[in-house]
């Protein structure tokens, strides 16, 4: 693990939506230093393992969540030269097209923004508690995990699996 | 022995409370040891982990495994895998 160069970071958990500009402008503020931000956005989908999905409520486990994005981000920028990072994640009742999740970040050079948005996503899809319960055309349901996002994290674990780090 | 026991979503609905307490000692003192006891104890739990399947759970909000520690005053909570992002 390096040494963080991370200045600012913040974990937001709302039932509000949330505005790009806005958070990019937060990113950014007062930190010439940096050149590049990378953002992720996650929405809802119609659709969802051949279910035509009309609602969706996200349920969580506050407290405990703040504090996994929190040990998210600070990995993130012991990992990637970050410079500020956000997390903003939607709870409460939510339809299609609407925005669920945001992560950003910023840093020097593009590679490890784009690097450290990658790592986030994928640990906070396996380690942050939330939970979605959709309405279908067969009826309400839990969202089971998915194999494909385990996999997704333990490719972080690979020794080489950090590219352009600048050691 | 001070547990508060926390349930969330499918696990949850399908206990029908989302925390019950624990006040006897239990053995290994571990969460494996924990959800052992719960189902030896408590009908309900045990239903509901069938139902739901894995479970995953969580120390003073902590992610945890089967081997980890429970102090005796602690949040433990139970879940099935999440499905945030």
């Amino acid at each position: 693990m390096g040494k963080s160069m991370l200045k600012r970071s913040k974990v937001i958990v709302q039932e509000a939506d949330f505005d790009m500009t806005e958070s990019i402008r937060w990113l950014r503020e007062g930190l010439p230093e940096v050149g590049a931000v990378a953002s992720f956005i996650g929405t809802v989908r119609d659709v969802n393992d051949n279910s035509t999905v009309s609602a969706m409520t996200l349920e969580h486990y506050p407290g405990m969540t703040e504090k996994s994005l929190e040990s998210i981000i600070k990995v993130a920028s012991e990992r990637f030269e970050i410079v500020s990072a956000l997390i903003i994640h939607r709870v409460g009742p939510l339809l299609p097209q609407d925005q669920i999740v945001l992560a950003a970040c910023t840093s020097e050079h593009r590679q490890q923004a784009f690097l450290a948005c990658e790592f986030i996503m994928d640990y906070l899809k396996t380690e942050a508690p939330f939970w979605k319960k959709e309405d279908t055309d067969k009826g309400s349901k839990w969202v089971s995990a998915r194999d494909s996002d385990d996999s997704a994290k333990i490719r972080w674990d690979a020794p080489m699996a950090t590219p352009g780090k600048n050691q | 022995m001070n547990i508060s026991v926390r349930f969330f979503a499918s696990l949850k609905e399908q206990m029908g409370t989302d925390r019950l307490k624990v006040d006897t000692d239990f053995e290994p003192r571990t969460v494996g040891g924990l959800r052992a006891f719960l189902c030896a104890h408590n009908g309900a739990f045990s239903a509901a982990v069938q139902h739901v399947g894995r479970l995953r759970a969580a120390v003073n909000q902590d992610m945890a495994e089967d081997d980890t520690p429970i102090p005796s005053v602690a949040e433990v909570a139970f879940f099935p895998p999440v499905t945030g992002g």
